[in-house]
Order: structure tokens, then C-alpha cells, then sequence
């Protein structure tokens, strides 16, 4: 048997060892998946594993249970998510106290526990295994899949799904022009925002001639609200380690880089222990599969600024400066890292190429004709099951948000959903049949863009969401475009005009005509499409402006110039809860007396709207 | 004009394996992590060991908002303002904390035990809205709970629990206490 610490030299030596670790496996598939990824971390899942670890041992069962700690498994909202193998019965919000429970019934005698299972909020139905949950029904999770069968910390897991195949394919039967052409073929669009054809952009480095050139994977993930690199790497760093041997043996680079948002610390530990493995077994490094191709990847940690994730400030800051963007031509293939040609790869599209070289034909199969493959969107906001979904291109918004994600949550109703990050747009219900798709999504005002899906419902303000980009878009523009830089700040100043109450019905106009202006004269994707948020929300929601301006009311309920609290006297049992939480001191009235909100002091924290158990605080 | 062009690159590329190895925000990174902050003086010294002019640097120091210029504070609290915790109310859980912290995003407490940062995404958007203290996540914040949890902090962390000093039991923390 190969053992782990001997190198692979050829494809043969990767088969074998595939083989071993796969028969392993299947001699052995009884286990225990926890979640450990943030989400599920952030409810507790260390210390679910760990309990679930001392508790086999006690048990005596260490050797017949195996325990994975895995990537996200995608539904975040009701981790820790625990899901027994290789049954897959599905179990939510696991705690420590139920680990001895699961391991006595499920494990040893296969019998369900009905209160740790999944249940559908309207139908009231429960589901045991994790392929019946409506979540997962209309998903097709060809990247994220295999989170529940990798330890992301284990390199044997991964080779044990046929792992690193695709790599050993490319570098010892194909050129680099087959691979291009395969790329191109399969039709992949680069996921980190703009779409750009994958094989063209591989094509155009190629031609560039050059002792020396460079393939970098964008990890910096700005998009507020989106973790779906972040959940890649983390749950399954060597999918996209391998798409990124592959685009540098194509492009003809021997040096790869990860650069990585340094909010993304776990992210970080995990790819450098996959680099650590990968190097171990020849992965990586010198004449890998014996096939001549040198490779190496190091990885370069971002400082926290959104900008630098457009490639040409991406590049300013591995090499160590400011990282704002250049003017284009040269382009990044001519002229890229340390002046060399380079090519940028989103981390999605990466772990796309595995999957393209491998399975081909099913890629091509999923998705529209104009965007191929799956798409993996980050589900939050308002709505039932937030997590990650990943789902075949084509599929409906409404589908996404209703079917899989179990609509708004609380019962309350859908407003708005932002596609695209600070550079997309809000679409209304009337759109929610739009189907993901580059085009279609463009072509009503948004866009697919890295992979935010932010569900609003009715207590969303659409003013206060546009006003939530400006302020971001203010803070991160880099200030070399006089019209990026001042033209925000005259954008937000207009909104928190409105805001405040001191719009008047000239604003709406003076919003598009600056947007355009805006729009017309920056020099980056930043700048260029910075007024999105506010176009988008004027031209679906510009009666919601409208009633900010003219009637000076926030419909909402938020904008807090806007808004007052009031006790309701009908309701009110003087019980003093809002009282006593009160920060302000707002607040008075005797026990078992009606209370009163002294609007002069309120400053509309909302407190006592959330405490108060007789609904008696109202908000207008 | 080719010969030039080549000397030129070979320059170039000599400079750049020099930063290569260890390019300026690593080592701003590294200075963070050392000191908590970007002292002024280490700054100066780098400037000088490496033959950067110091704007150069104070440029990149100041363009990311991870470095900063002032200490930073015992207790670490970043609450998130990204999209998703923004939709579900993430900037009323920041006034909370800034009024009872009695400090604004990017500051730190008088008594230096604190310091508070907005982030723009912690990738946990689904358990929105996030704060993270000293690296532990919590989920799913409101205004009303953010008054026990620095509660919970205090206690936890206080080394002084028996002595007449701890004030754990109070219910704000911070420099605008409430009496
Ligand atoms: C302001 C700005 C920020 C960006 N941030 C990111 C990012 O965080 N991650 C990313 O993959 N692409 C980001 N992009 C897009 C990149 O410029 C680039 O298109 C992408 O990394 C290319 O990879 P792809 O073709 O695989 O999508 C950003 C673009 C702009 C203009
Ligand atoms: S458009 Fe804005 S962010 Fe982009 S380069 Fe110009 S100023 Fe900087
Ligand atoms: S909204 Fe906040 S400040 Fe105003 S009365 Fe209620 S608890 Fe007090
Ligand atoms: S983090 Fe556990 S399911 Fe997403
Ligand atoms: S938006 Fe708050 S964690 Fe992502």
C-alpha cells in the first residue's frame, strides 16, 4: 500500500493511492459529519465534535465511527448541523447535550430523534434525511457536495473522491491549449462578478509571451454579505488548489498565488495546511506527475479594503502598495504582477475547473445556454433558511428564495432582493420569476455579481438600502476618480437629505442625472457602477422615495427621523419591562400604570418595541 | 532600445524578489501583531531600514483599515455592518454598543480594555447581525441583549472577581456608565 508520506510521481502512483483511499473509505463509511464551519462554529459545533469524539471513545466505538469536521454543509441558520453517515439523517441545532442521545439511538440502533430534525415552518412537516429537506431538493451541488464527505484538513478525503484527477489528466494527456479549449468549450464565466468568458482570459495569457508569468486566485471576497469563497476554501481547499495548477500549467505560469482577505483568518490556516499536504505528496512543486510542470503558490493577505479586489488594485497590493486600481490597457495579460502576464481567477470559477475537466458533459448539461454550470449564492437577510445554496444557473429567483430558502421569514412580506453586492440592484416581487442568468439579470437592472442574494422584506427601507451602499461605497472608493470620490458624497448627501426629512421632489431627478455622471467618467468597476443601488431602487421603489420626500414618512420603519415611538394605551399593562431596559431613561409611568415615551429623550433604539411581550410599544 | 528594456526587467525583478519576500503589508501585518497597533517610531524604522520613503509608507498604513495608528484595546468587539447584517439591523446593535462602550467605531476606551470596529463582512452573513468579541461569534444580536453580554464579558474575563474592585455585576461597562 502507498503510504501517504511517498510522493507521486506519476498518474499511476494517484491512481493507486485514489484506489487504496477509496476502498478505505467504503470499508469504513460509517461516520459522523459536524459542521465546522463559521456558522455553525459561531453556534457552538467545536465543542459538538468534541463531545461527539470523547463520547465515541467512551463508547468504545472510536474504530467503527469515523467523525468528519467539515466545510459548511449550507444551511448556517439552524446549525450546529450534525448529518450521520452514510445514511444522511439530518439533524439541526445539535448541542452538547444531545450528543450521547444521537450516538445511543441513531448510531448504534438507527432509531430518529424527532426533535433534532428538520422542520418546515409552514407545513409543520419533518424531514429525516438530508436530500428530502426542500433546501436541498432543487440544489445541485457540484462544488459543494463533497463538503460532507472532506475533512477539509484531510488530503486522503479528497483523493479518496478521485481527487486531483483532473490535474493529473491535464499536465500528463493534454496540452495547454486542450485544457483552453475545454475551458472554453464548457462555455465557464469567470464567478467573481463581471462574468468574463474563463477560456478567453486563459487564451489571451497564453499568447502573452513571457519568460515568467503569474495566476492568481482572488480570495478577497469585498461583497458584504456573501461567504461563498470564504465557505471553498475552507470546506474544500484542494478543489480549488487544483484549478489553480491547472490555470497556471494552461497559461504557462509556474507561480500561483492566493490572495486572501485577512477577515478570512480559518480560511488562511486551512490553505496553507492544503499547500503543506500537497507539497508533501509532489502535488505541488517540482516536475509534478513527472509531466516537466513546476508549480508553486504562496499566499498574500489583504488589509481590509473592498477595492482591492479588482484585479489591477489586487495586484498594487501584493506588491505591497496602496491597492488601487490602474487604467487598462496594458491589460493584466500584458502587464500584471511585478510587470509580468498574469491572469485573475475568482475562487468559484476555480473550483469550477476540476469539475469541468472531470465531468464535462454534466457540466455542460446544467444551466442556460449564455451561463453554464452551478452557481453557489450566499441566501440571507429575511428569509427562512439562510446559508449557502448552490443551484444549476437558469433556476428562478423566486425559486431560489421560496422553494429552497422557505420565503421571508417571521410570516412577513417580501419587498426586494439584492443580487450583485454594492455594484448590483434591488429587484421587486414582479421579478422574481427572473432566471439566474448573466444576461437576464443585467438586463433588468441587477446582477449576477459574486453571489450576494439579500432577501428585504416590508420593514427593509429601500431609501435607507441605498443609503447603506453609498456610505460603503464612500468609505472604500480609493479617491483617484474626482467623480467616484465627490460624486458619492453628493449622492449620499441627497439621500440623507431624504432621510432626514428635508427632501424635496427636485431630488429624484438630481439623483439620476448625477448617478449617470457618476456612471460615465470613474475608472473602475467601483465607481462605474457605485450609483447601481440607488438606480435600481429608484426605478422599482420610487414611491418609497416619494413618501420620504413628500409625506415625510418612512413606510418601513426605519428611517428614525422619520419614525415615532408611542406607548399603546389600550395595550399597555404598566409591567415596566420597557421601562427598566429603556438606555435613554425615555420612559416613565408607575407599576401597573400605563407608561409614557417622552419623545425628547427617545433616541428610537427600539428596545422597548423588541422587550415589550403586549405589543403595546407602536412604531410610526 | 531592446537591451534596455531587458536591463530594465532584470532591475525591476531584482527589487521585486527583494519585496517579494516579505512585501510591505506582511510586514505591517507583522508590526500589528507585535505591538496591537503601528507605533510611530517602528514605522520610522522601517522607513529607514528599508529605504522607503516614510509617506510611502504611512500611504499603505493608512489606505487599509485593518492597520491603525492608535492602540487598540484589551477586548476586541467587531460588530459587522456588511449587507446582511445591515438588513437585519446591525446599525441599531452598533449604537447599542457605542452607548454603552461610550465609544465610536475605530476607538478604543479611556481605560484602554476596550476597542470597538465595524467590519463590512464577517462570512457568517447567515447568522446576521454578527458581533464578535475577542473572537467568539454571536449570532443573531439585538439591541436589548448587547447589555448582558458585556455583562458576560466583564465577568468572564475579569481577573479581579473577589476583590472590591470588580464592578462585574454592573450592567454597563466602559467609560459612560450608568448610574
Ligand atoms: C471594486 C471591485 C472589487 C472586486 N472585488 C472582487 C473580489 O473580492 N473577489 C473577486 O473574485 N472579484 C472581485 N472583483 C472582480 C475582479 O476584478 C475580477 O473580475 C475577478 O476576480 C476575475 O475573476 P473571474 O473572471 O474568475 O471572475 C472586484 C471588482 C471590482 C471592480
Ligand atoms: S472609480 Fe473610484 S474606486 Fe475606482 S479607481 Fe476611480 S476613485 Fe478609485
Ligand atoms: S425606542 Fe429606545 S430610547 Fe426610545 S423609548 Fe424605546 S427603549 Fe427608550
Ligand atoms: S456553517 Fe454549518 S451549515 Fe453553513
Ligand atoms: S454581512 Fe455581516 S457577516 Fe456578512
Amino acid at each position: 500500500m502507498p503510504s501517504l508520506q511517498s510522493r507521486i510521481n506519476t498518474a499511476a502512483d494517484l491512481f493507486r493511492l485514489q484506489e487504496t483511499l477509496q476502498q478505505r473509505a467504503s470499508s469504513n463509511n460509517r461516520y459522523i459529519a459536524v459542521c465546522g464551519d463559521t456558522g455553525c462554529s459561531a453556534w457552538g459545533s467545536k465543542s459538538v465534535k468534541d463531545v461527539f469524539r470523547d463520547c465515541l471513545e467512551q463508547k468504545g466505538l472510536a474504530g467503527q465511527v469515523g467523525m468528519k469536521f467539515t466545510g459548511c454543509l449550507g444551511l448556517c441558520e439552524s446549525g450546529p448541523v450534525v448529518i450521520i453517515c452514510p445514511e444522511q439523517i439530518f439533524y439541526q441545532k445539535v448541542q452538547e447535550e444531545d450528543v450521547e442521545e444521537i450516538i445511543d439511538k441513531t448510531v448504534t440502533r438507527g432509531e430518529i430523534i424527532p426533535r433534532l430534525l428538520y422542520q418546515d415552518v409552514l407545513s409543520g412537516e419533518t424531514y429525516t434525511y438530508m436530500n428530502e429537506i426542500p433546501f436541498y431538493q432543487k440544489q445541485k451541488r457540484l462544488l459543494m457536495g463533497n463538503n460532507l464527505k472532506i475533512d477539509p484538513n484531510s488530503i486522503e478525503d479528497y483523493l479518496a473522491l478521485g481527487g486531483y484527477s483532473a490535474t493529473a489528466r491535464a499536465l500528463t494527456e493534454m496540452t495547454p491549449l486542450e485544457i483552453i479549449d475545454e475551458v472554453k468549450f464548457s462555455k465557464l464565466r469567470g464567478r467573481g462578478g463581471a462574468g468574463f468568458s474563463a477560456g478567453d482570459k486563459w487564451k489571451e495569457c497564453y499568447d502573452a509571451v513571457s519568460d515568467r508569468k503569474y495566476i492568481i486566485c482572488n480570495a478577497d471576497e469585498g461583497d458584504p454579505g456573501a461567504f461563498m469563497d470564504r465557505s471553498l476554501l475552507e470546506g474544500n481547499p484542494h478543489s480549488v488548489l487544483e484549478g489553480l495548477i491547472i490555470g497556471g500549467f494552461a497559461v504557462g505560469a509556474r507561480e500561483g498565488m492566493i490572495y486572501v482577505r485577512a477577515e478570512y483568518p480559518t480560511a488562511v490556516v486551512k490553505i496553507k495546511h492544503a499547500l503543506h499536504q500537497a507539497e508533501e505528496l509532489g502535488l505541488l512543486g517540482e516536475n509534478i506527475f513527472g509531466s516537466g510542470f513546476d508549480f508553486q503558490v504562496s499566499i498574500s493577505i489583504g488589509a481590509g479594503a473592498f477595492v482591492s479586489g479588482e484585479t489591477s488594485a489586487l495586484i498594487a497590493s501584493i506588491e505591497g502598495r496602496a491597492g488601487e486600481p490602474r487604467q487598462k490597457p496594458p491589460r493584466l495579460a500584458q502587464r500584471g504582477l511585478w510587470g509580468r502576464p498574469t491572469v485573475v481567477n475568482n475562487v468559484e470559477s476555480l473550483a469550477n475547473i476540476p469539475v469541468i475537466l472531470r465531468e464535462g458533459e454534466e457540466y455542460r448539461r446544467t444551466g442556460t445556454d449564455k451561463s453554464r454550470g452551478t452557481k453557489i449564492f450566499s441566501l440571507v437577510g429575511k428569509v427562512v433558511n439562510t446559508g449557502l445554496v448552490e443551484v444549476p444557473l437558469g433556476i428562478t429567483i423566486r425559486e431560489i428564495i421560496e422553494d429552497i430558502g422557505g420565503g421571508i421569514k417571521g410570516g412577513r412580506s417580501f419587498k426586494a432582493v439584492q443580487t450583485g453586492g454594492p455594484s448590483g440592484g434591488c429587484l421587486p416581487e414582479h421579478l422574481l420569476d427572473t432566471p439566474t442568468d448573466f444576461e437576464e439579470l443585467n438586463a433588468v437592472g441587477s446582477m449576477m455579481g459574486s453571489g450576494g442574494m439579500i432577501v428585504m422584506d416590508d420593514e427593509t427601507c429601500m431609501v435607507d438600502v441605498a443609503r447603506y451602499f453609498l456610505r460603503f461605497l464612500q468609505d472604500e472608493s480609493c479617491g483617484k476618480c474626482f467623480s467616484c470620490r465627490e460624486g458619492i458624497n453628493r449622492l449620499l448627501e441627497i439621500i440623507d437629505d431624504i432621510v432626514h426629512g428635508l427632501g424635496t421632489p427636485g431630488h429624484i431627478d438630481l439623483l439620476r442625472e448625477l448617478s449617470v455622471v457618476v456612471k460615465d467618467s470613474t475608472l473602475c468597476g467601483l465607481g462605474q457602477t457605485s450609483a447601481n443601488p440607488v438606480l435600481s431602487t429608484l426605478q422599482y421603489f420610487e414611491e418609497e422615495y416619494r413618501a420620504h420626500i413628500k409625506d415625510k414618512k418612512c413606510p418601513a420603519g426605519v428611517c428614525k427621523a422619520l419614525i415615532h415611538f408611542s406607548i399603546d394605551l389600550e395595550k399597555c399593562t404598566g409591567c415596566g419591562v420597557c421601562k427598566k431596559k429603556c438606555p435613554e431613561e425615555a420612559i416613565s409611568g408607575e407599576k401597573k400604570e400605563i407608561h409614557e415615551i417622552d419623545p425628547e429623550r427617545c433616541s428610537k433604539c427600539g428596545i422597548c418595541l423588541d422587550t415589550c411581550t403586549f405589543d403595546a410599544v407602536l412604531k410610526c | 532600445m531592446r537591451q534596455l528594456q531587458e536591463q530594465k526587467a532584470s532591475k525591476e525583478q531584482n527589487n521585486n524578489n527583494a519585496s517579494n519576500n516579505h512585501s510591505l503589508v506582511t510586514m505591517l501585518h507583522q508590526i500589528q501583531e507585535t505591538y496591537n497597533y503601528l507605533p510611530e517610531n517602528v514605522l520610522r524604522e522601517l522607513a529607514k531600514e528599508k529605504n522607503i520613503p516614510l509617506v510611502d509608507l504611512y500611504r499603505v498604513a493608512t489606505f487599509y483599515s485593518l492597520f491603525s495608528l492608535t492602540p487598540k484595546g484589551k477586548h476586541k468587539i467587531l460588530t459587522c455592518t456588511g449587507t446582511a447584517c445591515h438588513v437585519r439591523g446591525s446599525e441599531k446593535v452598533t449604537e447599542e454598543i457605542s452607548r454603552v462602550l461610550g465609544i465610536q467605531p475605530g476607538e478604543t476606551t479611556e481605560d484602554g480594555e476596550y476597542s470597538l470596529e465595524a467590519v463590512n463582512c464577517l462570512g457568517a452573513c447567515a447568522l446576521a447581525p454578527l458581533v464578535v468579541v475577542d473572537e467568539q461569534y454571536h449570532a443573531n444580536m439585538t439591541p436589548a441583549q448587547i447589555g448582558a453580554l458585556f455583562n458576560g464579558v466583564r465577568k468572564s474575563t475579569c481577573q479581579d472577581k473577589e476583590s472590591s474592585h470588580c464592578h462585574c455585576s454592573s450592567v454597563a461597562v466602559g467609560s459612560k456608565e450608568k448610574s
